[in-house]
């Protein structure tokens, strides 16, 4: 009994203990009430808003590029839709497993799939495994879809040109937006992975093309797996472009130049229009759009040949004898010469102790400044250099727009160089010698010209002085509106010369052709007025060697411009060919070859015109 | 006495608001464990349907406690917990293994999870040491029941499983509170510690060093995975709190409909109701554990004999513990450990092993006249 009657105490003890539990289990309920009211009531709508963003992810829509026609809307560069393989690695639990499976099922370098999914970044995003699959590899993948968890099909829009190589350096490509120019102004409501143009008009119409992204919100489960779409913001597809060029011509321009070096542009004199613009050596602009390897990347850029340089507007060569079509026109409107006076040329032109070779050993004798022309003189251009001076050479050369921006639509246009003693204080930080100026009177020394600026300047020989900015787009299709806005030419400004003189130089131009050193671009079927050009690469010494035996990269640039018809232009156009020697031989028969085809369509157009 | 005993008598017989509060919780629970998994098929039937099973089989634990003598019961708790360390020792060797831990040994198509039985065999355990002995000095009191509990919880924390080791511990600290101390200033203490747990949590805790808190983590819990675990607390609080007053209703609960919050139908079915039903449904759900607790004090408070007082008492602190441990972990005031939520969430073993303590509970106060039988 007394150990029951402890235990009796005890339990009593017991029950008293048991009220502090009570204490106890209300004092930590409401604290848990508390907590409860502070996440839900208090804190709540913070919460809410936590959970809105948790479930719901924005995707981007991307907008369709515009289209990209030539001139009589043929189509240079459109959008395919492409599939790509993603790999979400969240979702992969085996990935040797599934590195295997896909090998088998599309036939890939397991190596090259391991390296792909080993790129850093967040296992919750996609990582691109491989782009352009076809539709059998496509359906296979989905196919085997309970296979391969993480695995998923995008079908995505790619930009395609059509032709290939065809007119690559002019349309451009396109590319992922670089770090650099999200942070740009123009940029602006771009983001990361945005298609922009990189080069070529893709890039310098870019505003117009690109569109603009559309965005659709969707649920999304833990996995990130799509659940509900809750909105969507359609994207506008961009605007399509209407070139200036006829991709006939094009492909002729750039068949000419075949596998050699150079670059033949084409424009209409009267409005400024590119017909054609060639750039030699090319490349694929579909390779550059789409995702290049490393290795792939470096091929392009260390090709020697550099192949991403667009001659006709970026290449800055010596002009050579061509440089004499500004000097004519200087000569006669400085009255530094008359056209009938006359210089005589005895092989040579003696300035101090140097001697200044003509091309002809033997000399031209006589000769006015038609002659000077047809027979390339270089002595009569050496004597009216001397005279004129360099200031006054610069200042004509300016005026055709040598030395300066043609404004042409494309990204970093070059201007060449036209000196003046201002020009070499500036640069050289030297004073000008005389002797320079003979040099330069030739086209030679620092003066230096793009093929695009001397079609620019023949085309303005051929206008009678009147020039337009050179234009690559001729109207803009707004999609979503379906308005065609028409871009008009743009007058550049007039060269300072009476008609006078341009009849009298466009008649040595032609007879350069029928009677002077470009008698290869003598054409049957139109008249061509033109001169020929050949710019020095390397001072070579006294013995003049073969052609044959000179070593390629030393070898001279042959030039060409040509307007035709002589009458009535309706082209200019301007050839270089790089390390091929004489204009005469080399650069004249692109030049005839491009008026004549030229011709011929503008002959066929003409003639279904009437019809319709 | 035997006045209050026989005035009681027609009331103390089965207690119906008993088992109302019981059957509301675990139907809540089921409704919970519905909405979070009813879009996702697995296995044989649905997880609410395999719930439903269990509680049919708790259902038959609770009568079978209910009904025996839980004096015969208590007098075999030692042969019970050997057999309880046998069953840890074998889920050690053989046992399947889930998410990084061995915790369930396989029986057919079931799985069972030998600590949660072990929680209600320590109770009785206990209290039949302590209505055995007589507790005169610190050795009888405080250090033997420990030597009792102690090789049970090695084996829990070595599966590792740090919820139902903590369960263990408290089950030991809840009967030494009851009986193992004598003053009451030291239960006022002890109660006092309980109470300020939270806040000394976030003042210790807080003080520390990220290496530090993870160094810790990592001794208490092997399976300790920051990344993890944080991203449980992050997405059960969000799904707490976005619940705000009025919940997102039934199958509204995006965060777990949408599967951020992981877990939904098992620890963390509190943040599921808490997100569908708002600060309303939290309210009345702590309303019916509370009820069902208070009844449960109260039988532990009226119990006949020392044994039955002290089985009630420590069925209660369990039931107390994992209620306020697993909703303090869902709402971030405590840290993660994996301690299930009585009644609600779903699992076989916990939810027969709950209501078979219920049984127990009720079984106490039915046999308040046993003595006189």
């Amino acid at each position: 009994m007394a150990i029951s009657g402890t235990h009796e105490s005890e339990l009593g003890e017991l029950q008293r203990r048991l009220m502090l539990l009570r204490v106890g289990l209300l004092l930590v309920v409401g604290l848990l009430a508390v907590r409860l009211w502070h996440l839900q009531i208090r804190e709540g709508p913070y919460y809410r808003d936590l959970s809105e963003n948790n479930r719901t992810r924005s995707v981007l829509l991307e907008p369709a590029r515009g289209l990209i026609y030539d001139r009589h809307g043929v189509l240079l560069a459109n959008n395919v839709p492409s599939f790509s393989l993603y790999v979400t690695l969240e979702d992969v639990k085996d990935r040797e497993g599934l590195v295997q499976k896909l090998a088998d099922l599309l036939g890939l370098d397991p190596v090259m799939i391991r390296k792909k999914l080993a790129v850093r970044g967040s296992k919750m995003l996609p990582k691109k495994v491989k782009d352009r699959l076809t539709l059998r590899d496509a359906t296979v993948i989905e196919s085997h879809r309970l296979d391969l968890p993480g695995v998923m099909i995008q079908v995505e829009s790619q930009r395609n040109y059509p032709g290939g190589m065809a007119a690559a350096h002019l349309l451009g490509y396109v590319g992922e937006i670089s770090p650099e120019q999200l942070e740009k102004p123009e940029f602006a409501d771009l983001h990361q992975g945005s298609i922009v143009g990189q080069y070529g008009v893709e890039k310098s119409f870019d505003r117009h093309v690109r569109g603009q992204a559309g965005q659709k919100s969707v649920e999304v489960d833990a996995l990130g797996h799509e659940k509900r779409t809750v909105s969507v913001d359609k994207p506008l597809a961009g605007n399509d472009l209407y070139l200036t060029i006829d991709i006939t011509l094009q492909k002729v321009a750039e068949e000419l130049l075949g596998e050699e070096s150079g670059a033949i542009v084409a424009l209409d004199p009267t409005s400024g229009d590119i017909l054609a613009m060639a750039s030699r050596p090319g490349f694929d602009p579909n390779v550059l759009s789409r995702e290049l390897t490393s290795k792939q990347w470096v091929e392009i850029v260390q090709d020697e040949r550099r192949p991403l340089n667009n001659r006709a507007s970026q290449g800055q060569y010596p002009p050579g004898s061509t440089f004499k079509v500004p000097m004519a026109v200087a000569a006669l409107e400085s009255n530094t010469m008359s056209p009938s006076s006359s210089v005589l040329c005895t092989g040579g032109y003696q300035f101090g102790k140097r001697v200044y070779h003509d091309w002809k050993a033997t000399g031209h004798g006589s000769v006015d400044l038609h002659k000077a022309l047809v027979q390339s003189c270089d002595v009569y251009f050496y004597t009216i250099g001397q005279r004129m001076g360099i200031d006054i050479m610069a200042e004509y050369a300016k005026d055709f727009g040598l030395g300066r921006e043609t404004g042409i639509e494309l990204p970093s246009e070059r201007v060449g160089s036209i000196p003046s003693m201002a020009w070499k204080l500036k640069v050289k930080k030297e004073a000008w010698l005389p002797g320079e100026t003979i040099s330069a009177a030739i086209g030679q020394g620092y003066v230096t010209v793009t093929p695009l600026q001397m079609a620019s300047m023949i085309g303005t020989v051929a206008n009678d002085g009147v020039s337009y900015r050179p234009r690559l787009v001729q109207a803009i299709m707004d999609r979503t509106t379906g308005n065609l806005q028409e871009l008009p030419a743009v007058a550049r400004g007039k060269a300072h010369a009476k008609p006078e003189t341009f009849r009298i130089i466009k008649e040595a131009l032609a007879a350069v052709v029928t009677e002077g050193t470009a008698t290869r671009a003598k054409s049957s079927i139109v008249t061509i007025g033109g001169k020929t050009g050949t710019a020095q690469v390397a001072a070579l010494g006294k013995e003049k060697k073969a052609e044959k035996d000179i070593p390629k990269k030393f070898r001279d640039h042959a030039w060409f411009v040509a307007f035709a018809p002589v009458e009535s232009p309706k082209i200019a156009v301007a050839v270089l060919a790089e390390h091929m020697g004489h204009g005469g031989s080399a650069a004249a028969p692109l030049a005839k070859e491009v008026i004549e085809t030229y011709m011929k369509l503008r002959a066929q157009e003409l003639a279904v015109v009437p019809q319709s | 006495m035997i006045d209050r005993l026989i005035d009681n008598r027609g009331l103390d017989s089965f207690d119906y608001r008993f088992l109302a509060l019981v059957f509301a919780i675990l139907g809540i629970g089921v409704l919970s464990i519905h909405s979070v998994t009813h879009s996702q098929q697995t296995g044989l039937a649905p997880y609410y349907i395999k719930q439903i099973a269990w509680i049919v089989m708790g259902s038959a634990a609770f009568v079978f406690m209910l009904v025996s003598d839980y004096h015969r019961i208590a007098r075999l708790a030692y042969p019970l917990y050997g057999v309880v360390l046998l069953m840890l020792a074998f889920v050690l060797f053989d046992g399947r293994t889930s998410k990084g831990a061995q915790r369930w040994i396989a029986l057919g198509p079931f799985s069972f999870q030998p600590s949660e039985f072990a929680k209600l065999v320590l109770i009785l355990v206990l209290a039949h040491y302590y209505s055995k002995t007589p507790r005169v000095g610190w050795l009888q009191r405080v250090i033997m029941p420990g030597m009792l509990m102690f090789p049970g919880l090695v084996l829990i924390l070595k599966q590792p499983d740090l919820g139902s080791g903590l369960s263990f511990v408290a089950v030991y600290a809840a009967m030494l509170l009851m009986v193992g101390v004598r003053s009451k200033a030291l239960g006022v203490i002890l109660l006092l510690i309980v109470m300020l747990f939270p806040f000394a949590w976030e003042g210790v805790w807080g003080s520390l060093h990220d290496y530090q808190r993870q160094r810790i983590m990592a001794f208490v819990d092997p399976a300790y995975d920051p990344g993890g675990k944080g991203y449980h607390a992050l997405q059960s609080r969000i799904a707490i709190g976005s619940g705000e007053l009025m919940g997102k209703g039934l199958y509204g609960g995006t965060q777990s409909q949408l599967k951020f919050l992981p877990e939904g139908h098992t620890d963390f079915v509190f943040a599921v109701y808490a997100e569908e039903w708002g600060f309303l449904g939290v309210l009345l759900l702590l309303v019916l554990f509370v009820a069902l607790i208070w009844l449960s004090l109260e039988i532990a408070s009226k119990a006949k004999d020392q044994l039955g007082a002290l089985l009630a008492a420590g069925i209660v602190a369990m039931l107390c513990f994992c209620v306020v441990v697993n909703i303090g972990m869902t709402a971030g005031m405590f840290p993660i450990v994996g301690i299930p939520l009585p009644l609600m969430s779903y699992g076989g073993s916990a939810t027969v092993m709950t209501m078979a303590s219920l049984g127990l509970l009720l079984n106490v106060k039915r046999r308040r006249l046993s003595l006189f039988y």
